[in-house]
């Protein structure tokens, strides 16, 4: 087979037309230990490269090196869903000119389709390719390294982007099947050292929280599930990947075999958790975006009822048949929550930026119930706030967030006063959320207000594509 | 010196000062940095001490572990206990 | 009764959000010597400011034999703490020597009478003393025993049958129910095996503590599952109260239910069931009436 798709990155950037000003995109189904994000950009700017915009599906603390290339004007615009660490604390210090566009996997998935988001390069890593460029998630090697599952938030990109290149440290022989990504997508193949630091892409195995709050939220959390009228045979479901989101999935196993209840799917970050209980026979099909750990890489790799999706199927708010919409049951984690349940995931108390949107505001949107976990006080920091205004960013509209649980009590959105009812029947202690709030202010008192600039260094769109709210510089 | 670097806790060290100085690290020093001062201030002047030089590393301590700290540290550091021998 | 070290202002600050129905913040043993005046003053402001609802709260205080105890006494009288738990005691006399302290205090406040004791009995000579102890003072809410200590004293050590103490629990029940008061048992301290835990207390249920000392809000779900009673008997207990009140109205001092006589224990007992049912969470204060 001849092929002339293998080429060095170099000589795949030249093929691809790049020019200065245009747009290259990442996934971050690497996390915490992506190469790719830098090696590539490091090599635009070796290879003179202005003014490009950077796309990426996510960024994290990984990515201090791009400080360097927004200060030599190699990158000058960033969308993403998140930002982390060094980066995200010098962006709202004031780093970029451009503001930052932040958008959720669903919004960005439809941005791509529908253009909003028009992406000139993508730039995707895969576990393994082989020459022609289908490209995977899972392994097909015994030399396989950075092993991610699921390419969901890379599907987009491979789909829409006028161009397509495919790095990986794995070539296969033709032809890698199943493929996420396939070859007539794909215009140029390299073969790198390492996509992938395999140690940072997930944590091994299960690790159950034995912070008693965390314990105690989860416990509460699952207790408004089951009592919520949506914990029937066939239900759907989907949770976050933090302590207390995970420690639910545990006791709603335990109801379910009780109750000889079996979940129809569960969808989004799909954990080892989850495949724990799809195992088990207690939740039929999976629906993987990304895949958490090595457990949810290993099951998709090899079980045809567990299906990778890609951001638009997931969670787009465009296509009626994006999985969210057939979703019941969604429980989120929050930075803050405000008494009309709007909901911050992205800056921190601070003012600076660290976190990520995700799915957030397209689960919460579209599922039935959606249920946010999150403790009163973080220390000294509060998690429910007294008005919009005190909410330091509005990420997801307070009308798709139904039940906020905290341990000083659960409060329901009075939209939902069916819920109300049904939890409180089952003698859950329900709260005004007004009162969580004026709680949490008699324990820490009345913060000060944070020291925003004038400056707008991000902008967080709705997943409809709307300017929602935006971020301003932080001084010290 | 009293208190940790604990989750929830501060660590304050007190040494003779001209006026009252205070040194604040906490994460939350930008909505809280006002009041934690204002807090370290107070519990001083109840003590009588009104020449200070202050070292707080705040954890996300609520007021009454910053009051119990800053009393602590007085105590020890000018051997005057609060409670009767 | 859940324990929590006083020099740890992190757990201080939320340990009631678990529903513990008392707290027990500790002085003596969590706390090192170079840190009883940083704790004694943390327990203080924190029991003058933190809101800790309807749970009873208790301060462990170090002995009153060493230069600690005094000044915890009068900080923690000071601070309005509901009952102060006597470490080790061993005489009637050393709890009217606490009793004494706590007099001055409460003199100096013009809150005669506001504080209740509770003393630990933790060696083979205070169970000895056991109901003196109990009787020592009107003061005295309960009696509790802490097993390490007393394990040593008889020269043995704790297993997981709880053979060896057997007789101070026993013993512990017999004098605050002579007394009048309540009865506490030890801590179970591997947190990691549920299952012996509940078995312990299941023991100290049967044997007619009123409750377990627990050292994680992780073991407050089992005391709680072992501690209610099932619906049957509430809906019994309910019943015999029905009947106890409509006794009352028709000014009839004899109790009847389904045409039989209700003696006086089994009224005791179901009042008892209503106060675990209420404790527990399973039945609310306006069910009950």
């Amino acid at each position: 087979m001849r092929n002339t798709k293998l080429v060095s990155l170099e000589e795949a950037i030249r093929r691809s037309g790049l020019k200065d000003g245009m747009t290259i995109s990442f996934h971050h189904h690497f996390r915490g230990g992506d190469k790719v994000v830098n090696m590539v950009v490091d090599k635009l700017a070796e290879m003179g490269f202005k003014d490009l915009k950077l796309a990426a599906s996510s960024l994290s603390d990984v990515h201090a090196p791009l400080i360097d290339h927004i200060k030599a004007g190699v990158i000058t615009g960033i969308s993403t869903s998140g930002l982390r660490g060094e980066l995200a604390n010098a962006i709202s210090h004031g780093l970029m000119k451009e503001p930052v566009v932040f958008r959720s996997h669903g919004g960005r998935g439809s941005a791509i389709a529908n253009g909003d988001l028009h992406i000139d390069v993508a730039f995707l890593g895969a576990s393994s390719a082989d020459e022609l460029g289908n490209a995977s998630g899972c392994p097909r090697s015994e030399n396989a390294k950075s092993i991610c599952g699921s390419l969901g938030y890379a599907l987009p990109d491979a789909e829409y982007a006028d161009h397509v290149i495919v790095l990986t440290d794995d070539l296969v022989a033709y032809p890698n099947v199943p493929k996420s990504i396939s070859a007539s997508q794909v215009e140029s193949v390299v073969v790198v050292d390492s996509v992938g630091d395999s140690a940072k892409i997930s944590s091994g195995a299960i690790r159950d929280s034995k912070n008693p709050r965390d314990i105690l939220l989860a416990k509460q959390a699952a207790k408004v599930v089951i009592n919520s009228g949506y914990f029937k045979d066939g239900f759907s479901i989907q949770t976050g990947t933090g302590g207390a989101s995970l420690a639910v999935v545990k006791y709603i196993r335990e109801s379910m075999l009780e109750n000889g209840i079996k979940a129809s799917f569960a969808l989004g970050g799909i954990t080892a958790h989850m495949v724990k209980l799809h195992e088990e026979g207690l939740i039929d099909k999976l629906i993987d975006v990304q895949s958490f750990d090595k457990v949810a890489a290993e099951s998709i790799a090899k079980d045809q009822t567990h299906q990778e999706v890609s951001a638009v199927d997931y969670a787009s708010a465009d296509h009626l048949g994006s999985a969210v919409h057939a979703l019941d049951i969604v429980i989120l984690s929050a930075l803050e929550v405000d008494v009309d349940f709007n909901v911050n995931v992205l800056v921190g108390s601070d003012g600076v930026i660290r976190g990520a949107i995700g799915g957030h505001p397209d689960t919460a949107e579209d599922s039935a119930l959606s249920i946010i976990v999150c403790p009163l006080l973080r220390g000294r920091i509060p998690c429910v706030v007294p008005r919009v205004t005190t909410l330091i960013t509005l990420i997801t509209p307070g009308k798709g967030v139904d039940v906020v649980v905290t341990e000083y009590g659960i409060a329901v959105n009075p939209g939902r006063p069916e819920i109300a009812e049904r939890l409180a029947a089952a003698g859950l202690k329900i709260v005004d959320i007004h009162d969580l709030a004026a709680k949490a202010s008699s324990i820490i008192g009345k913060p000060d207000a944070l020291p925003f600039g004038d400056r707008v260094v991000g902008i967080v769109m709705d997943r409809h594509g709307k300017v929602l709210d935006e971020i301003h510089n932080i001084e010290d | 010196m009293a208190g940790t670097l604990e989750s929830g806790d501060i660590m304050i060290r007190i040494a003779p000062g001209d006026g009252l100085k205070i040194d604040l690290q906490s994460s939350v020093s930008a909505q809280f940095g006002r009041q934690i001062k204002a807090v370290i201030t107070e519990t001083l002047e109840g003590l009588g001490i009104k020449d200070a030089s202050v070292e707080a590393i705040d954890k996300g301590a609520l007021d009454c572990t910053i009051r119990a700290r800053v009393t602590a540290a007085a105590v020890r550091a000018t051997g005057k206990d609060v409670w009767k021998d | 009764m859940m324990f929590v070290p006083g020099n740890n202002p992190g757990m201080m600050a939320d340990a009631h959000i678990y529903g513990p129905d008392s707290i027990m913040l500790d002085l003596e043993d969590s706390v090192t010597m170079a840190e009883k005046d940083a704790a004694r003053l943390l327990v203080y402001n924190a029991l003058k400011t933190i809101d800790y609802g309807d749970t009873e709260m208790v301060v462990r205080i170090n002995p009153l034999s060493t230069p600690y105890g005094k000044k915890d006494v009068e900080a923690v009288v000071k601070a309005g703490v509901d009952v102060i738990r006597m470490p080790k005691t061993e005489t009637a006399d050393e709890v009217r020597e606490l009793e004494a302290e706590i007099i001055k205090v409460e003199t100096e406040l013009g809150c005669v009478g506001r504080t209740r004791i509770m003393a630990a009995i933790e060696s083979a000579l205070g169970v000895v003393n056991a109901f003196e102890i109990a009787s020592a003072s009107k003061r005295m809410m309960g009696i509790a025993l802490g097993a390490e200590d007393y394990s040593a004293s008889l020269k043995t050590q704790r297993t997981p049958g709880g053979a060896e103490l057997l007789l101070a629990r026993e013993t512990i029940v017999v004098a605050a129910r002579a007394a009048g008061i309540s009865c506490f048992d030890t801590v179970y301290s591997n947190l990691d095996d549920m299952e012996t835990f509940r078995k312990e207390v299941e023991l100290i249920k049967d044997l007619g503590f009123d409750g377990k000392s627990i050292i994680n809000p992780r073991q407050i779900e089992v005391v709680n599952e072992v501690f209610t009673p099932t619906q049957k008997a509430i809906d019994k207990a309910l019943r015999i109260v029905a009947a106890i009140k409509e006794a009352q109205a028709k000014g009839s001092g004899v109790v009847s239910l389904n045409g039989k006589m209700v003696d006086r224990p089994v009224v005791i007992r179901a009042e008892r069931t209503i106060a675990y049912a209420i404790a527990s969470g399973v039945l609310s204060k306006e069910e009950a009436l």
